[in-house]
C-alpha cells in the first residue's frame, strides 16, 4: 500500500486581506492612509482523502477565517485554493462538486434557522442539489440521518429551540453530512458546549469519518481536542502556520516556542500543582503585525535576527516550522 | 393549539391588559360592523329608491323629535348616519389595508434587498429613503394622487378611484418599512443560518426570501399595525380634503367634510358621530399596535 493518498483539499499560499480603512472623506480629513488587516497570510497545506488536518491557535490569529476560505465564503486575495485538483471558485460553480463539501458552525444556536422546521433543516441540501425527489423520499432519508446522529426520526417536526445545545450541533451534522460530502469544513464545532457533551459530538464525527471515508478540516482552540481528531496539526499565529506536521509528532516534540506555549497551557490531571510558564502578553493587531517574526515579542527565544527577518519554514522530520531558532539550533 | 396560545406567557400578558384587551374589543366591533354593513345596517343608504327626503336632517333618537328608525339621525339626503358609518369604515377600512399591503411589499422587498446586497445598491436605495422621509407622508400622498389623477384618462378616473388613493397612501408609507427590514436583515445577513445556506450555493434571492424574510418579519408586522392607523387618517384628511373618495363611496372623511358644511346650523350629529367612530377605531388600532410592540419586546417584560 504504497499508493500516494489522493490530495482533495490544497491551500496554496493563500492569503486574505480585509480593508479595514475608514471612509475615503474621514481617511482625506485625518490624514491616515488605508488600513488592511492581513487574516491570513500565504498559508499553505493540503489534506488527503479521509483524514484529519487541524488547525489551531488563539482568537483572531486567523484559523476562522481560513475555514471561510476553504468553503468559498470568502475568495482568497492571493494565492489559490484548491479542491479535488481544481481552483476552489471553479470547483463551486459545479453543482456536482459543490455538493461535496460542506461546514459545521461553531455556534449551534446561530447556525440553525430559527423558524425553520428541523427536518426542512436537513432536507436543505438535498433540495438544493436535487439528490432525491418526491416528499416521501427526502422525508425517509431525513429520518435515517437524524437516526444516524443519534436523535429521533421524529424530532424533525419540531423547532430548533426545544433542542440542548449538543442536540443541535447533531442536527448541524445530520445537515452537513445530507449533501453526501467528501469534505467537512469545521469550525469550532464543540466550542460552544459542555465538556461533556463536546466529547459525544467529537466520537459521532470520528465514527462518521471511519464509515464514510470524510475528510475534515478542523478549526480549534482546545488542543485536547485536536489531538483526539488530527492526522495533521497546524499551529496558527498571526494569519501565519508557524508550524505543521503530522500531530504526534507535534504533541510529542513541540519544536516551535509557541507551540510549546500552548502546549505547556494545556491543563493536565496528572501534573497538578505544577508551575507554569504563563504566555506573556496579547496577540499583537494584525493590521500592524511586528516586523521580523511576529512571535518575536512574546518569545524568550527572540534575538535581533527574530526582529529584522522574517523567518521561512524549514523542515524537521516531518515538521515545517518557521521559527529562527528552532533552525540555529537555539531552541533546546 | 388554541390550548397552548391561551397558555402562553403573550395571551396572558394580554389578559393583564385592560388597555389590550378594551382596545381589541372596539377594533372587533367595528370591523364587524363593517364587514358585516350589508347585513346588520337598518338601512342601505346606496339604495336611491329606499331614500326619502321627508327623513332629511332627522336629529338623533334620544333627542326630542328623533326617529327610532335612525338611531344616530339622517344626513340632508335622508340617509341613515349609523348606516353610513357602517358602509364607510368599510370603506376606510379597505383602503388602509391595501395601502398597507402595497406598502408592507415595497417596503419589505426594498429593505431586504439593500440590507443583503449593502455597498452601493444599500446607499442608493436608503438616500431614496431618506430623502422620502424628510417630507410629511400626508404630503407625498397628497402630490401622488394629484399626479395619478392628472396623468389618468378621464373615463378611468371613476373606476380606478380607490386604487389611486391606494397608491397614493402605500407608496407614500413604505420607507419605514423598508428601514425597519433593512436594519434586521443586516443583523442576520452575518448569522450562520445564512452562511450555512451559502456554503451549499443557494441563490441570493431565496436566502432573502425563505432564510431572512420570516426572521425579520415581526417587528415589520408590529409597525404595519401602528402605520394601518396612520393609513386610516391619511386616506381621512385626503377624503376631507375632497381629494380622496367621492361622495358617492363615502369613507368616513367624506362623511366628515360633508356633515362639516351642517355643523354651524346646527346639525352636528352628521359629522361627529363619523368623527368619533373615526378616532375609537385609530386610537383603538394605536393602542393596540403600541401594546404589540412592547410586548413582543422580551427587553421590556
Amino acid at each position: 500500500m504504497s499508493q500516494q493518498p489522493r490530495i482533495v483539499f490544497e491551500a496554496i499560499e493563500a492569503s486574505r486581506s480585509f480593508d479595514v480603512s475608514k471612509g475615503p472623506l474621514q481617511r482625506v480629513l485625518s490624514g491616515e492612509g488605508r488600513r488592511i488587516l492581513r487574516a491570513v497570510d500565504s498559508v499553505s497545506f493540503g489534506i488527503s482523502h479521509a483524514s484529519t488536518l487541524s488547525l489551531v491557535g488563539e482568537s483572531g490569529c486567523g484559523k476562522s477565517t481560513m475555514a471561510r476560505l476553504a468553503v468559498g465564503l470568502y475568495r482568497p486575495t492571493g494565492g489559490e485554493v484548491r479542491f479535488e485538483g481544481q481552483n476552489l471558485s471553479a470547483a463551486r460553480a459545479q453543482p456536482a462538486l459543490r455538493r461535496k463539501m460542506n461546514m459545521i458552525f461553531q455556534d449551534p444556536y446561530a447556525s440553525l434557522n430559527p423558524r425553520w422546521r428541523v427536518r426542512d433543516i436537513v432536507a436543505e441540501p438535498i433540495r438544493a442539489f436535487k439528490l432525491l425527489q418526491g416528499p416521501k423520499d427526502i422525508n425517509d432519508r431525513v429520518g435515517q440521518l437524524l437516526t444516524q446522529v443519534g436523535l429521533s426520526a421524529k424530532d424533525g417536526e419540531k423547532f430548533p429551540h426545544e433542542f440542548s445545545g449538543g442536540q443541535r450541533q447533531r442536527i448541524s451534522i445530520a445537515r452537513a453530512l445530507s449533501s453526501e460530502p467528501e469534505f467537512l469544513v469545521c469550525d469550532e464545532p464543540t466550542s460552544a458546549l459542555d465538556v461533556s457533551v463536546q466529547a459525544q459530538i467529537l466520537n459521532l464525527m470520528r465514527d462518521l469519518q471511519n464509515r464514510y471515508g470524510l475528510t475534515y478540516l478542523f478549526i480549534s482552540h482546545n488542543l485536547a481536542v485536536v489531538r483526539h481528531m488530527s492526522d495533521r496539526l497546524g499551529v496558527m499565529y498571526l494569519g501565519r502556520i508557524v508550524e505543521q506536521g503530522p500531530a504526534e509528532a507535534i504533541f510529542r516534540t513541540p519544536r516551535h516556542p509557541y507551540t510549546r506555549l500552548l502546549l505547556e497551557a494545556i491543563p493536565d490531571i496528572s501534573s497538578v500543582g505544577r508551575r507554569r510558564t504563563p504566555v506573556g502578553g496579547e496577540v499583537p493587531s494584525p493590521i500592524a503585525p511586528p516586523p521580523g517574526c511576529t512571535f518575536h515579542p512574546r518569545c524568550s527565544l527572540a534575538n535581533e535576527r527574530c526582529r529584522t527577518e522574517k523567518p521561512e519554514h524549514t523542515r524537521n522530520d516531518d515538521v515545517l516550522v518557521a521559527c529562527h531558532a528552532v533552525q540555529e539550533g537555539r531552541a533546546v | 393549539m388554541l390550548r397552548r396560545f391561551l397558555d402562553s406567557d403573550f395571551a396572558y400578558a394580554f389578559r393583564r391588559s385592560p388597555v389590550a384587551v378594551i382596545s381589541t374589543l372596539v377594533v372587533v366591533v367595528v370591523v364587524l360592523a363593517a364587514l358585516l354593513a350589508p347585513y346588520l345596517a337598518p338601512h342601505n343608504p346606496f339604495d336611491l329608491a329606499s331614500l326619502d327626503l321627508m327623513d332629511s336632517l332627522k336629529p338623533p333618537v334620544f333627542s326630542a323629535d328623533g326617529d327610532s328608525a335612525f338611531p344616530l339621525g339622517t344626513d340632508d339626503q335622508g340617509r341613515d348616519v349609523l348606516s353610513t358609518i357602517m358602509y364607510g369604515t368599510r370603506i376606510s377600512l379597505e383602503v388602509a389595508v391595501l395601502a398597507i399591503g402595497f406598502s408592507l411589499v415595497v417596503g419589505i422587498s426594498i429593505g431586504l434587498l439593500a440590507g443583503y446586497a449593502g455597498g452601493a445598491v444599500d446607499a442608493v436605495l436608503m438616500r431614496i429613503v431618506d430623502v422620502q422621509l424628510t417630507f410629511p407622508a400626508i404630503l407625498i400622498a397628497l402630490l401622488v394622487d394629484g399626479v395619478v389623477r392628472a396623468l389618468l384618462p378621464r373615463e378611468m378616473q371613476e373606476a380606478l378611484e380607490i386604487d389611486v388613493i391606494v397608491f397614493a397612501i402605500g407608496i407614500s408609507r413604505w420607507p419605514q418599512f423598508a428601514r425597519t427590514v433593512r436594519g434586521s436583515t443586516l443583523i442576520e445577513r452575518g448569522r450562520d443560518y445564512v452562511m450555512a445556506a451559502r456554503v451549499i450555493g443557494i441563490s441570493s434571492a431565496r436566502i432573502m426570501i425563505s432564510h431572512i424574510l420570516p426572521n425579520v418579519l415581526g417587528p415589520v408586522l408590529v409597525i404595519a399595525t401602528l402605520n394601518l392607523g396612520l393609513a386610516i387618517l391619511d386616506e381621512a384628511t385626503l377624503s376631507f380634503l375632497g381629494v380622496g373618495l367621492p361622495p358617492t363611496e363615502p369613507s368616513l372623511g367624506t362623511l366628515i367634510r360633508i356633515g362639516n358644511n351642517f355643523l354651524f346650523s346646527g346639525e352636528w350629529w352628521i359629522t361627529i358621530f363619523p368623527g368619533l367612530t373615526l378616532a375609537a377605531m385609530v386610537l383603538s388600532i394605536n393602542l393596540l399596535g403600541d401594546w404589540l410592540r412592547d410586548a413582543l419586546n422580551p427587553r421590556l417584560r
